[in-house]
This record gives C-alpha cells, sequence and structure tokens, in this order.
C-alpha cells in the first residue's frame, strides 16, 4: 500500500472504526462504573455534597503540597507532558478544524512554528516520564503491561506528528497517514487502559468531593 | 522528413544564435538545471536529432494534448514539440483513418527500439479491454503492441499514469494505469490533470539534450518537477503558519489571500511543480487564484475523501458516527451494567456459609 | 482585443506579502560579485526557480537600481539587459516572441554573454559583406 493509499484508508475507514471503538468503549467502560450505583448514604449530612464536588473538581488541579515536595520534578514533569499535549491537540490550526466539524464551532489558533516547539518539548517530557518511571524502584515494581502500552500509545502521534511537520523520515504524505494511524491506535486502545482517567478524572473528583462534602471533611 | 538538428533547424526558423542562446537559457529554466548547465544544454540541442514520437491517446479528455498545444505563436514550448517528428497524434495529425494507422505502422517499423511512446488516456481493461477501440484495435491491445518497439514511455496526464478520472469509484470500464500493463520498459509519470505545459516539454527536452529520461522519484514521476510539494512552495504558506484560513470562498480572509487548508486544499500531499513554475507562462495557479489545489498528480486523488473536505478531516461525518458510536455505547454499557448486577446478585444469593467449625476442619 | 477588455475585472492581491527571499538572492549576488573580482569568474542566478512574491520582485530590483547602460536585443522574441546601479551586475529579461515575459535572470559579468557577438555569426556575416554584396546593397538604396 503506497502512501496515498494508506492515508485515503486512515481517513476513511480507519477513522470510523477507531472513533465508534472510542466512543462507544469509553461510554462503556464509564457507565459500567456509575450503573455498580451506591448503597444509599443514611447518616445524616454534615455538609454539602454538591458543594464539595465542585470545590475538589477545581482544588485537585494544583498538587498538595506535602506530595509535591516529595517528588516536585516528576509532578512538574506531569505538568509539561499534559499541558504540552493540550496545547498540540487543541491550538493548532488543522486540529481545530477537525473538533470545529462536529462541534460547530471553532477557536484561534497558535502558530504552527509555536506548536512545533510544544510538541518537541512534549516528547521529551514523555521520555523524562518514562525514565522517571523506570527509575523509581516501587513504581517500576507496581507499573504494568497497561502503563507502558498508554505510554506508547500516546507517544506515537507526538512523534509522527513532529517528523510530518518537519518532513523527517519519510514523505510528507506517508508520515501524515502515520500519524493518522496512530492517533486512531490511541482511538482504540484508550478505552481499555488507564487513558480512560481523560474523562473518569471528573468522575473521581466529582465522587469523592461529594462524599467528603457530604461529611463536612476536606477533600 | 528532414534530419535536420534542432539547431539548424531553428536557423532554418530565422533564429538567429543569440535567440538559439535565449533558447536554451529558456530550455534550461524549464528543465530547473542551474544556469551554469546552459552551454552544456546548448551543445547538446545544437546536435539534437529528431526523435520518431507516437503519441496513444486512449479513454482521456484530450485535456493533456490540449494544455501542451496552448500557444497562439511559437514558444519554448512549441519549438521543442515541432522538433520533435510526431509520427501520430489523433488530435494533431492531418490524416485519418487507415492513412493514419498505416503512418504509425511505418513510423515504428523505420524506427524500431528508438522510437518515444507517449501515452495520454487510461486503458480500460473491462469488457476484454473493448471499452475503448481504435480503427477496431482495443486500446490494451495496441499499447501493448506499440510499447514493444519503444525506447521508453512517457504516461501523460494522471489518466495514463495512474488511471486518474476513469478509475474512480466504481470504475466501471476496469481502467488502469500505463504501469499497470507494461512492465519491461522504462516509463516516465507526468501526472497533472492535465500537467504544466512546461513540465511535459521539460521531459522531451531532457530526453533531447541527455538522450536519457530525468531521475524519477518512487512513483516514477521526474523528480525536478514533482520533488516539492505544493505546500512547501506555496506562497500562502506563512498564511497557514499563523493559523489565519480563509473560511468559505470570498469571506475577508479568502480577499486578502489567506491560506486555503480550510477550505480543502490539498497542497501538503500534492507534489507537482503549480506553485513556482504556474500556469499559461508563469500567470497564476489555483490557490492564487483563489481556489484550494485538488490534488490532481496523485494517484486516485478523486476518490480521496472530497476537493472542499479539509485534510485533517475524516471522510465521514465526524458528528454522526460520535452520536451512533455514542448510542452503540450506551446500549452496551447499558447492558453490561445489568449483567454485572444480575452477576452480583446471583453471588449472593449463591454465597456459601461457612462457619469457624468448617473453617477449622480444614487443614 | 475583444469586448473582453470591457469587462471590469478587479484583481485581489494580498497587499504585502513579502517570503523573505529577496535578501538571501541579494547576498548571493553579493558573494559572486567577490567571486568575480577575484577570479573573473561569472555567474547566473534565475529568478524564476525561487518563488519570489511581487513584493519580493519589487523590492528586489529596487535594491538593484539602475546603471548607465541598458541594451535591447530582438533576437526569438524581444530581451531587455541593463547594468543595475552595481557595476557587473547585469539584470536580464526575456520576453517571448509574443510579449509575455518568460524568464528574468540576473548575471555577475563584465559582459553580459548574450551581448557578445557569437563568433560564427562574424564568419557568416563576412560571406554577406562581399564587394558585390555592398555594391548591389548601395545601387538598390540609389534606385528607390
Amino acid at each position: 500500500m503506497d502512501a496515498n493509499e494508506l492515508l485515503a484508508w486512515a481517513r476513511g475507514p480507519g477513522f470510523d472504526i477507531a472513533l465508534t471503538i472510542f466512543v462507544a468503549g469509553m461510554l462503556l467502560r464509564l457507565l459500567e462504573v456509575l450503573a455498580l450505583g451506591n448503597k444509599p448514604d443514611l447518616s445524616p449530612p454534615r455538609g454539602s455534597g454538591p458543594k464539595g464536588a465542585v470545590q475538589t473538581l477545581l482544588s485537585r488541579n494544583l498538587p498538595r503540597k506535602a506530595v509535591f515536595d516529595r517528588e516536585p520534578l516528576r509532578i512538574i514533569n506531569g505538568y509539561v507532558l499534559h499541558i504540552g499535549f493540550f496545547i498540540v491537540l487543541f491550538l493548532y490550526g488543522p486540529h481545530i478544524v477537525l473538533f470545529e466539524s462536529f462541534l460547530g464551532f471553532g477557536w484561534p489558533a497558535l502558530p504552527s512554528g509555536m506548536i512545533d516547539a510544544v510538541g518537541a518539548i512534549t516528547i521529551l517530557s514523555l521520555i523524562a516520564a518514562l525514565v522517571f518511571r523506570l527509575n523509581n524502584k516501587v513504581i517500576r515494581f507496581i507499573s504494568t503491561k497497561d502503563d507502558y502500552v498508554a505510554w506508547t500509545v500516546t507517544l506515537l502521534p507526538l512523534l509522527t506528528g513532529y517528523m510530518a511537520y518537519n518532513h523527517l523520515v519519510a514523505s510528507y504524505t506517508m508520515m501524515l497517514a502515520l500519524h493518522l494511524l496512530s492517533v486512531e491506535l490511541l482511538l482504540v486502545v484508550a478505552p481499555f487502559t488507564k487513558l480512560t482517567h481523560m474523562f473518569s478524572f471528573a468522575m473521581a473528583r466529582w465522587y469523592q468531593g461529594y462524599q467528603a462534602g457530604r461529611r463536612g471533611v476536606e477533600s | 522528413m528532414d534530419d535536420l538538428t534542432l539547431g539548424e533547424r531553428l536557423r532554418q526558423r530565422g533564429v538567429s544564435r543569440r535567440g538559439f542562446m535565449k533558447f536554451c537559457a529558456a530550455t534550461a529554466s524549464m528543465m530547473a538545471l542551474p544556469p551554469i548547465m546552459i552551454p552544456k544544454v546548448a551543445a547538446a540541442l545544437e546536435q539534437a536529432r529528431r526523435p520518431s514520437v507516437i503519441w496513444l491517446s486512449f479513454q482521456e479528455c484530450t485535456g493533456c494534448t490540449e494544455s501542451l498545444t496552448r500557444s497562439h505563436a511559437p514558444t519554448i514550448e512549441g519549438l521543442i514539440f515541432d522538433h520533435i517528428s510526431l509520427d501520430y497524434h489523433h488530435t494533431l495529425q492531418a490524416a485519418a483513418g487507415d492513412a493514419a494507422e498505416h503512418a504509425r505502422d511505418e513510423a515504428m517499423k523505420k524506427n524500431w527500439g528508438e522510437y518515444l511512446l507517449v501515452v495520454d488516456g487510461s486503458i480500460p481493461l473491462g469488457e476484454n479491454g473493448n471499452f475503448s477501440a481504435i480503427a477496431g484495435v482495443s486500446n490494451l491491445e495496441m499499447l501493448k503492441e506499440v510499447a514493444e518497439g519503444a525506447a521508453a514511455i512517457v504516461s501523460v496526464g494522471t489518466c495514463a499514469a495512474f488511471g486518474g478520472l476513469p478509475m474512480a469509484d466504481p470504475n466501471p470500464t476496469g481502467a488502469v494505469s500505463v504501469s499497470d500493463i507494461i512492465k519491461d520498459k522504462p516509463i516516465v509519470n507526468v501526472p497533472g490533470c492535465p500537467p504544466i505545459p512546461t513540465v511535459i516539454t521539460g521531459v522531451l527536452a531532457h530526453f533531447l539534450t541527455f538522450g536519457r529520461l530525468p531521475e524519477l522519484d518512487h512513483l516514477n514521476r521526474p523528480k525536478v518537477f514533482f520533488g516539492q510539494n505544493i505546500h512547501d512552495r506555496c506562497y500562502r504558506r506563512p498564511f497557514y503558519e499563523r493559523g489565519q484560513f480563509a473560511e468559505t470562498f470570498d469571506d475577508e480572509g479568502a480577499r486578502k489571500g489567506w491560506c486555503l487548508f480550510k477550505l480543502g486544499c490539498k497542497g501538503p500531499t500534492t507534489y507537482n511543480a503549480c506553485a513556482t513554475a504556474k500556469w499559461n507562462e508563469g500567470t497564476s495557479f489555483p490557490i492564487e487564484a483563489g481556489h484550494g489545489c485538488i490534488g490532481c498528480s496523485e494517484p486516485n486523488f478523486w476518490d480521496a475523501g472530497g476537493f472542499y473536505r479539509a485534510l485533517s478531516l475524516p471522510h465521514a461525518n465526524v458528528g454522526e458516527t460520535i452520536l451512533t458510536a455514542g448510542a452503540a455505547g450506551i446500549a452496551i454499557g447499558a447492558a453490561a451494567a445489568v449483567l454485572n448486577r444480575k452477576r452480583k446478585s446471583d453471588a449472593v444469593d449463591n454465597r456459601e456459609t461457612i462457619t469457624i467449625k468448617d473453617l477449622s476442619k480444614e487443614s | 482585443m475583444s469586448g473582453l477588455d470591457a469587462i471590469d475585472v478587479e484583481v485581489a492581491r494580498p497587499i504585502g506579502l513579502t517570503t523573505g527571499n529577496a535578501l538571501p538572492i541579494l547576498h548571493e549576488i553579493r558573494h559572486a560579485l567577490e567571486k568575480l573580482a577575484e577570479t573573473g569568474e561569472p555567474k547566473t542566478i534565475d529568478l524564476s526557480s525561487i518563488p519570489l512574491s511581487p513584493e519580493d520582485r519589487d523590492q528586489l530590483l529596487d535594491t538593484l537600481g539602475q546603471g548607465e547602460v541598458e541594451a535591447t536585443l530582438d533576437a526569438f522574441g524581444p530581451s531587455n539587459i541593463r547594468e543595475t546601479a552595481y557595476p557587473g551586475v547585469w539584470l536580464v529579461q526575456h520576453m517571448s516572441p509574443q510579449g509575455g515575459e518568460h524568464s528574468t535572470l540576473i548575471e555577475i559579468t563584465r559582459f553580459p554573454s548574450l551581448l557578445l557577438t557569437p563568433e560564427a555569426d562574424v564568419k557568416d556575416g563576412i560571406e554577406h559583406s562581399t564587394p558585390t554584396r555592398f555594391e548591389a546593397g548601395v545601387i538598390k538604396r540609389w534606385m528607390i
């Protein structure tokens, strides 16, 4: 299959399959958890559940001081990784065109030179994250295949996107096709790995904040 | 049929030596050779004999020939084209019927092994090749026959090079490209719908000057013309980089000459010389005229998902896919939840009670 | 031409768009001039191979300016060859036989190659300048 055929497949059946599995898979996984339900809490509430939930949703954007002080570099690296990823995904012109197509609205883009730089930083940050994981005995011990798979499928779109933009290794058409295929791989794999955290983080914060808020304790 | 060299022919036409040098400079420029090569081009063209060229037109729209002959007065392209001995060409030849076919046979016999075969149009395989026939001979048979004695084959236009429009889904005539049929001759693909005239004659000029075909890429296109994509040479690139796109035709951004990515421009994945060589002797090219590149020099460009659909968009309607998948996910999720509950309640029901006495009995 | 001229056509052009390619060409010209001064080696730069917007071209040509010498050539279409304000830098503009701009070259040399009379032309000219021919020419003009 040459580059053009690969690109046509990636933009055609490939994308349909990947997006379907991603949406259906994510909903399935999240609903499974939600459907477990809660036993009714018969104790009288001492605070407000919803207030605690909202507060926690916002407050957990920053780490606790005690946690941060133990591993500042690793945590800062985590921020660089996530923020970098968001910038590249949501602020690059051609990507915004994709979101606009189903959201119905778009937003201003950053210059592509900037996106290129941020992309490079994010790739380095991902590699640093792997180094942190392997160097910490405890984290390495509890790491599973899931961790490494999630790392790989997150790296590949960034790497192929960077390579396509900078005309590295193969023709632009081929690198673009590989970029789309790597994104499709990410979409297909994500619902079945820890990458569900991209949606479930909100559920976790809400749930734990609600529980704590209802009991009138800090969360 | 005379046997003058190109230099002698030009002088016969009243083109002076200075005129010839000008001609060589323009030809070198057309072949994208650096000016230092001009004396070499001059020396080669001075001695260039007339190659016999047989042009076969198959399942085509004649756009490629039109592109090549769109000159009202002698131009560089015209002179190069005149210098080749065009022994067979449906549109341009004066002869017709048996006389024309006879002329072709004669030229083939006389120049066997040395003539250049130029093909435009795709070759239909359906109905035993009879969707397109000339003088009772299917295109398929004629191609095989004429290719046998050719020194090289030039597939002009995307139809001959890659199958083009006839091959677009659902390909009712079973159209294929020249390369799909002929496997044992050197083939140059000069795609484009149509190709830029100077690119066609540039390849011919290269053949005249150096006696061989230019360096080719992985799709057998001359690297010198098809080595860069439009995006990398587009004058609107600064707008792409800055994220300034035209949203619709003739809107504010379009009038300011902003990038046409959102309007479906396929510049990034299209390899051709349009952005530098341009059309109509350097007048303009589609993007400069305000329409995105349709990728006409790439294989299967007709089926690449729509001319007005941006490259970063998939072919399908994304919103619809999400909703359908969402519905499926919710359905499966609900079913899974029900199953889980049932399993849980079954486990509760089937739970065997164990007392301390049972435990102490086991050892 | 025809009534086409009566149609009001507004040409929309991005204003002030430069690719920044004029400056590298000017540097190339400077390097070539240095080479010319050192070794006498000429150089030609073909402007059609480099993407230049109209603004870039104007920038480039304005910077080069106009010198003392200008020559027109009428061979296979008109051409204009003129020395720029920088001695040794010649602007060669070729037009095709029907007047369309064909190519623009910048020659860094002490004398543009196209202006120098080709040797073979001199020899051909001698043939046509025999005494009989000259006489015939003079008589012809006298007779008219």
